[in-house]
């Protein structure tokens, strides 16, 4: 049909912007980056800045969207404040009601401990990619209501495949028979990371899922319920593994305990790794046009951005679905009667 | 190194969002969303089971009507066979009730026949004798005009008498 031809056409087109406006994009923040900071462009500050958390919310230079500053501390309490307090009018740090702001750290100017829970910016980017997944499946959930017995519409349609896939290539083979009761767990898990993954590719946005922070509280949740489940055949694979000589026993056991740890930092660090080093290297290259104040390194290294960036969309379905799959794979280990 | 160290407040804030959307999400999504796929994928399941159990009926009924037509043919085999020698004895019957009625008939004919023709007999008979006694009378008329001839006749008669 004719009209369809013209749908895909279109469709081929908003994507292909979409990409180059990401690369583009991600280009003039750099851009701005650089030029107010005037002659000396020091890129690994530059990409520091990009890569690390902050409080108050910087979409580009200067343009920096305040963020609520929550603070406890003995003396005062609890209190609550927006971070521009911490910025005069010429965006120079300065202190606030007894606190100071360094280095992204908060701390009192009488040296008291203070525990900081700020709305920071990936706090802020946790709240987004909750918001959106509450959106978009409650959205789903809808359809099912509404098309029930028939076809899947819309974005039900969009996610249905997503979801069937991750229940039946990843949870089903992993865990096995009993995988439904893990199945919430784990599609939370993989859309949660997904679309952590797919906003901090959005120029401006925070690298949420690249935050070790984030990461590690996913795979604290793999940790507890891997071990919560664990069978009496995955203690005592752990504790007295079966199948090796008895004084072998004795060594291998700190080995296994070791590797009850190991599972969770892994996927802890593999996302972490994976995601920080996309935006590391996107980053990198927009640099490299920085370092040469040349427009034609810039041309070429928007082209290669071009492409790491649609690599980068891949890289953060594939680890989305890398991290479910460990998750589910640690799971079925652990339940499994023998071997 | 910065990068590498968890910051408490991210990991706070990552626990309790995380929490609240993963209940959120496996109470109001999750749970509907994958109850609906499993009903819809049992009755696909069904339809498509009671689909091959409806070709394995029509397979059962297309073998029945096979054997019910043959059968039918065998019965009709039969009935035409049985309505054959019915007819044909039916056939028979009549000839041999014909000819027995025809027999009776003849018989019958014949016996008319019989008395009409001895009824005829008799009756020509007693012409017969009725004729030859008025010729007899006649001629014994003219012979007996004269005594004489009377005479003799009567002597002729005597005669045979005596025989008798």
């Amino acid at each position: 049909m004719p009209t369809s031809g013209i749908f895909k056409i279109c469709k081929k087109l908003i994507i292909c912007s979409l990409i180059c406006l990401l690369s583009t994009a991600k280009l003039q923040i750099a851009y701005a980056a650089v030029s107010f900071e005037g002659e000396s462009f020091n890129p690994g500050e530059m990409i520091n800045h990009h890569i690390k958390d902050a409080h108050g919310w910087e979409i580009a230079h200067g343009l920096v969207i305040p963020l609520p500053i929550i603070l406890y501390s003995k003396a005062d309490g609890l209190v609550i404040f927006s971070s521009d307090h911490f910025f005069n009018g010429a965006h120079e740090e300065v202190d606030y009601e007894g606190y100071r702001l360094s280095d992204g750290h908060i701390s009192r100017a009488d040296g008291q401990p203070v525990f900081d829970f700020s709305i920071t910016k990936n706090v802020l980017f946790i709240f987004i990619d909750a918001t959106i997944m509450m959106l978009v499946f409650f959205a789903v959930a809808r359809g099912y209501k509404k098309n029930e017995g028939k076809a899947p519409r819309g974005l039900q349609s969009f996610f249905e495949p997503v979801i069937i896939y991750i229940r039946d290539e990843v949870v089903k083979p992993s865990i096995g028979g009993n995988y439904q009761k893990y199945l919430p767990y784990l599609l939370t898990l993989f859309f949660f990371v997904w679309f952590g993954n797919l906003l901090g590719l959005i120029p401006g946005a925070a690298n949420m899922t690249g935050n070790i922070a984030v990461t590690a509280v996913l795979a604290f949740g793999t940790f507890l319920i891997t071990n919560f489940s664990g069978k009496k055949a995955y203690w005592a694979h752990i504790f007295w593994t079966p199948g090796v000589p008895w004084w072998l026993r004795p060594i291998i056991l700190p080995v296994e305990l070791i590797g009850v740890l190991t599972k969770p930092v892994s996927l802890m660090v593999r996302l972490f790794v994976s995601i920080t080093a996309g935006h590391i290297v996107v980053l990198s290259l927009i640099s490299l046009t920085f370092i040469f104040h040349s427009w034609m390194v810039g041309l070429g290294s928007t082209l290669i951005v071009t492409l790491i960036t649609i690599i980068e969309l891949l890289v953060a379905t594939i680890q989305a679905y890398v991290f479910t799959m460990f998750t589910s794979l640690y799971i079925g280990m652990a339940l499994e009667e023998h071997h | 190194m910065d990068l590498l160290i968890p910051n408490y407040g991210l990991l706070f804030w990552q626990l309790v969002v995380f929490s609240i959307v993963l209940t959120i999400l496996a109470v109001f999504v999750w749970k509907p969303v994958t109850e609906a796929l499993r009903r819809r994928e049992s009755v696909i399941e069904d339809s498509i089971k009671s689909a091959e159990l409806a070709r394995e009926e029509m397979m059962q009924i297309k073998a029945d009507n096979e054997i019910v037509l043959k059968e039918a043919r065998v019965q009709r085999d039969q009935l035409l066979k049985d309505a054959k020698t019915v007819a044909n004895k039916i056939k028979e019957d009549a000839k041999s009730e014909t000819s027995k009625i025809s027999q009776k008939m003849i018989s019958d004919a014949k016996d008319i026949i019989e008395s009409e023709k001895n009824a005829a007999l008799v009756e020509v008979k007693n012409l017969v004798s009725k004729l030859s006694l008025d010729i007899a009378e006649k001629l014994i008329h003219e012979k007996l005009k004269n005594d004489k001839s009377q005479q003799q006749l009567v002597e002729k008669f005597l005669k045979e008498v005596k025989i008798n």
